[in-house]
């Protein structure tokens, strides 16, 4: 090796805690950026390999009830390949040691075969026999969950009638890879799932012989989307049709596409921060480097090294570090991804992963970090290489300090000597202190992110379930029933509260914009569906104008006032226009509300209710949902608290391990920045710190110099770091927000404090590495050399 | 005063022509030199003496292609060819010291991160003719210190490792600024008993700055700075061996 390559190396050597501060910042941001890329590569990928192998559709449907023959007519539309009718249907389900309401989607499948379209994968035992009226095929995600086996029986209310039900296999679908009730704010594998039936006897026991209630479709390949849509529309309006959707709305598919959203988001943004801390520490390390090599350079130039062999010299050593970096970045990051993928995979109901990390993936990550890297360091290697070397050998001129600001205020009485050199230091350099509290405020700022999470999902859960909607179950009628039904959910035992709704699928629209949601007219003064303002105010339905979510406002540019249009798409179809009078706060879904009786007027019928929300006294819960669930007009309950119980418990182990790796990621920052800026401070101050050693100061009075200067710019940081943090959240939640859900933004007080705890923690960490450094200050050798 | 005397062309090293050198420093001028002429000659050994800022520095780095004149020129001539180092690009200084100067300073400016060895090596390795650093080692009696690193050597060797160093790729010219000044007299005449030797033995032509004008006596010309110009320039008949010297 050359000698001056060996210097390198050794100089690598000795500067090796600063170099790993740096090297863990960068591997940081590169895995993140590999872990997040490829991870949505993979997830991706394994999307479309598994559509298309499974078919699936490019527009879905449902309808009321259309015969056979229309099938012919949808085929006829320009634009469609391949069409599958099915029947599907809700059902409420009755299993064996489970108490609490399940629920489930019945769909048929045609005779003997895994469907044409949105084909199911089996998993275990065989496909259905289309003249045995009793079995089933069951999603393996709710077989899991209740640990049900082919062979095993579940009983089904089908038609009112309990019906035993035997499992002879289980699948999965590319319909359903994301498995959610209706309505469902998380999925609950155990009181919800979808379960396959043989087309024949679905069809008689639904009666709906010779008929379907659900479309799916293929489109050629210059079938045009929304043309086919609008015109399988016109075509299932007199089937009860309520509007068809591509692919994109499917609900599964959505919820899929917004994470690979926020994979790419994660993508972006952590890396951004990740390697401009990484480069500002690389340029304030190798810039002190130079500044103490300014002799080495001035030498090696005297004896013939040209300005490039200089400038290649420091910018190896960058390399160096950065290749570090990038080389464990893109091990962890490829571990993460691996991981994270194969969560994913578990997650959401996927038969496979095909992980991939695709090569350019890595070539942008060397890319991105190297340019990051020399970007960085490139104004101090240009001196470097610049320097004259005849002024290079020249001692550099003492620094000039002046006054604080502080000092020209006339505070200066009530600083100590140690103090005034503390802050005349900080104000000497005002870029570099600024670049260090900017550092420092990123870390903290991270691990605010890994908090956020949790915040936001208790708030979502506070606002959607503790103060909006407040029932214990809901009970859905098959069809509308005329209000008095509901004395008989009074009458059972532990019953405390009943309210009816209407819930009707409506097309709403405001000018060029519309959107499909249920229309659910609820009473005046509902207590079990309560209407919350920003402030989280209740507010009144008025007598005649509608509510909407808020983000359903903000969609359609509606407000308060403007006339909305209503296309009710069931029964007779009518058209209302009805004005807005405000808006409610809700984090799930998009709805819209008005007074039930409104409703029930507008739609010409009488006072009949689509279901009910109860109130149950908690001891009764059990016994209440039994006797529900076998009311005749009952087609489903609902419940939520077992779901979001459910949810907490395995989201508790995922908000672990994400706080744990923000904390790292963060931490990993906080050091870094710290460390090196006190190891940089010794190095520029080693001198004048001995100089007051020998004229009889403390250790602990010389680290007071040191430390107190980059303890104040921590305590800066503190509080910038908690508005960066604010920052960063906010802009994830702005992000995150989607037709299914829009996350809040609250920050709880642990959230800041560990934040801060974090960086206070990587300071006292650093300061005590210093502190040690500090007893090692060779007075004797530092005087007697010169600088 | 300067003695006239004829000289050959080609033993002349460097020719100094009237150059002058002006610090700017802000709103002062600083006239480092003030119209300097001068000849060296091929093989000599040159002593300059002069006061603190007398411009000794200045012109010998200069001479070195560290720095160049403001007005004036200075030619360099070798078996290679001539260079106008006051009017050569960063470039051509850069190749002119690379292949054809040796500088020992003053503060020794090893590289505290390489031993001896690699001290010179990292010379040599850019360097075209050579000896290996070890040789060179052994030409200044340091043989036994190879793998030590500066911070491990005396003062007086680690100025002797920078004199191997200067003279590993046997340049055509050394320059030496102070080479003895943070020494001690015995030390300080081991390290000019070098000097001397490789003087004597590659022929190079030598130019040592020094303060302490006994030091002159073992030169073959003495030149004499004083406030950017030189006072005195003249040959030395009697050299004297480095031990011989009243130090
Ligand atoms: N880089 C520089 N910038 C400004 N002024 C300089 C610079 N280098 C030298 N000088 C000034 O030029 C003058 C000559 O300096 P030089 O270093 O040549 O003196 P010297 O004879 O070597 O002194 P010493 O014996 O103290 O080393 C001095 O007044 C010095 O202050
Ligand atoms: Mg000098």
């Amino acid at each position: 090796m050359k000698a001056i390559d060996i210097k390198l190396w050794r100089e690598l050597w000795n500067m090796r805690l600063q170099a790993l501060a740096i090297v863990m910042v960068i591997v940081s941001g590169v895995a993140v950026f590999i872990m997040s890329l490829s991870t949505y590569d993979s997830l991706y990928e394994t999307r479309e390999t598994y559509y298309q192998e499974h078919q699936f559709a490019d527009i879905f449907t449902a309808l009321k009830r259309a015969p056979l023959s229309v099938k012919q007519h949808i085929q006829e539309i320009k634009g469609v390949d391949q069409v599958q009718t099915r029947v599907i249907s809700y059902i409420n389900l009755d299993i064996a040691g489970y108490d609490n309401p399940a629920s489930g989607h019945l769909i048929s499948l045609p005779d003997n075969s895994t469907g044409v379209l949105n084909q199911i994968l089996l998993r275990s035992g065989r496909l259905l026999d289309p003249n045995r009226d009793n079995e089933i095929i069951l999603s393996k995600e709710f077989a899991n969950a209740h640990n049900l086996m082919e062979g095993d029986n579940i009983k089904a209310i089908i038609n009112g009638r309990s019906k035993k039900l035997t499992i002879i296999g289980t699948a999965m679908s590319p319909e359903y890879i994301y498995q959610i009730a209706p309505g469902a704010m998380f999925p609950n594998h155990k009181s919800y799932g979808v379960m396959w039936m043989a087309r024949t006897p679905l069809a008689s026991a639904f009666d709906m012989q010779g008929a379907f209630n659900h479309v799916s479709l293929t489109l050629t390949k210059n079938g045009n989307k929304e043309d086919v849509i609008d015109q399988l529309d016109q075509l299932l309006k007199p089937y009860g049709g309520i509007g068809a959707y591509a692919r994109e709305k499917q609900v599964s598919n959505q919820f899929l596409t917004e994470e690979l959203k926020q994979l790419q988001n994660m993508a972006t943004l952590f890396p951004i921060i990740f390697l401009g801390v990484a480069a500002f520490l690389l340029n304030v390390v190798v810039s002190r480097l130079i500044a103490l090599e300014r002799e080495q350079i001035a030498t090696l130039k005297a004896f013939g090294y040209r300005n490039t062999d200089i400038a290649l010299h420091y910018s190896k050593l960058v390399l160096m570090i950065t290749a570090f970096g990038i080389l464990i970045g893109i091990g962890v990051g490829t571990w993460m991804g691996h991981a994270m993928s194969y969560l994913y995979m578990n997650i959401y109901s996927l038969p496979y992963m095909l992980y991939q990390l695709k090569p350019d993936i890595i070539a942008y990550a060397i890319l991105i970090t190297v340019t990051v890297a020399m970007a960085g360091t490139l104004y101090s290697v240009r001196q470097a290489a610049r320097l004259p070397p005849a002024q290079g050998m020249q001692p550099e001129q003492p620094v000039l300090y002046k006054q604080t600001l502080i000092e020209r205020l006339g505070l200066q009485a009530r600083f100590s000597q140690p103090s005034r050199m503390v802050l005349r230091h900080i104000e000497r350099r005002p870029l570099k202190s600024l670049l260090t509290i900017l550092g420092i405020s990123m870390a903290c700022g991270i691990m605010m992110v890994g908090g956020f999470q949790k915040g936001a999902i208790d708030e979502m859960i506070k606002v959607q379930y503790n103060m909006s909607q407040r029932e214990d179950f809901i009970a859905l009628y098959r069809e509308p029933t005329s209000q008095t039904s509901l004395y008989s959910l009074k009458g059972l035992q532990g019953i405390e509260y009943v309210e009816g709704f209407r819930q009707v699928k409506a097309k709403l629209s405001f000018k060029h914009r519309y959107y499909r949601t249920s229309l659910n007219g609820i009473e005046r003064n509902s207590q079990l569906s309560r209407l919350l303002d920003r402030n989280l105010k209740e507010i009144y339905l008025p007598e005649n104008g509608v509510i909407l979510t808020d983000y359903l406002a903000q969609k359609l540019h509606i407000k308060a006032g403007d006339m909305l249009t209503i296309e009710i798409l069931e029964g007779n179809r009518p058209t209302l226009n009805i004005p807005v009078a405000g808006t409610a706060k809700q984090y799930l879904g998009l709805n819209a509300y008005l007074q039930r009786s409104n409703l029930n007027q507008k739609l010409k019928e009488g006072d009949v209710v689509s279901g009910a929300y109860l109130k149950v006294d908690a001891l009764f819960q059990q016994s209440a949902y039994k006797e529900i669930k076998n009311m005749p007009q009952v087609i489903g309950v609902i419940e939520q608290e077992s779901s979001i119980s459910g949810f907490y418990d395995t989201m508790n182990d995922t908000i672990l391990f994400f706080t744990f790796i923000t904390t790292l990621l963060g931490g990993s920052i906080a050091f870094g920045v710290v460390y090196n800026s006190l190891r940089i401070a010794l190095s520029e101050r080693n001198r004048e710190l001995a100089s007051l050693r020998v004229l009889g100061f403390t250790r602990g009075e010389v680290a007071y110099i040191l430390l107190g200067e980059q303890g104040i710019l921590t305590l800066i940081a503190i509080p910038l770091g908690f508005v960066i943090g604010y920052g960063l959240c906010w802009y994830l939640s702005i992000n995150f927000e989607s037709d299914l859900y829009r996350v809040p933004l609250v920050l709880e007080t642990e959230v800041y404090a560990r934040a801060a705890l974090v960086v206070i923690v990587s300071f006292i960490l650093s300061a005590s590495i210093i502190w040690r450094n500090l007893a090692r200050l060779d007075m004797v050798a530092v005087l007697k050399s010169k600088e | 005063m300067p003695q006239t005397q004829f000289i050959d062309d080609a033993t002349r090293v460097f020719q100094v022509k009237n150059i002058t050198k002006t610090y700017q420093m802000g709103e002062v001028a600083v006239q480092a030199l003030r119209g300097i002429n001068l000849e060296l000659f091929r093989g000599e050994l040159t002593v300059l003496l002069g006061a603190s800022g007398s411009g000794k520095s200045t012109l010998l780095n200069i001479l070195g292609g560290l720095d160049t004149p403001t007005t004036g020129q200075v030619l360099y001539h070798s078996k290679k060819g001539d260079i106008d180092l006051s009017h050569a690009s960063e470039q051509e200084l850069t190749y002119y010291r690379r292949f054809n100067v040796g500088f020992v300073f003053q503060f020794y400016n090893l590289i505290p991160s390489l031993t001896a060895l690699e001290n010179i090596a990292v010379v040599t390795e850019i360097a075209e003719s050579h000896m290996t650093p070890e040789e060179a080692l052994e030409m200044v009696g340091l043989s036994e210190r190879l793998n030590h690193f500066p911070a491990q050597l005396s003062g007086g060797e680690q100025q002797r490792v920078a004199i191997a160093r200067a003279i590993a790729k046997k340049p055509d010219v050394l320059l030496c600024d102070e080479p003895t000044g943070a020494l001690d007299s015995t030390t300080g005449i081991r390290v000019l008993e070098a000097l001397q030797k490789i003087n004597r033995e590659l022929g190079t032509s030598t130019a040592i700055i020094t303060h302490n004008a006994s030091i002159a006596q073992m030169a073959n010309r003495i030149i004499h700075l004083a406030d950017g110009q030189i006072s005195q320039f003249y040959e030395n008949e009697q050299r004297l061996n480095p031990h011989d010297l009243s130090w």
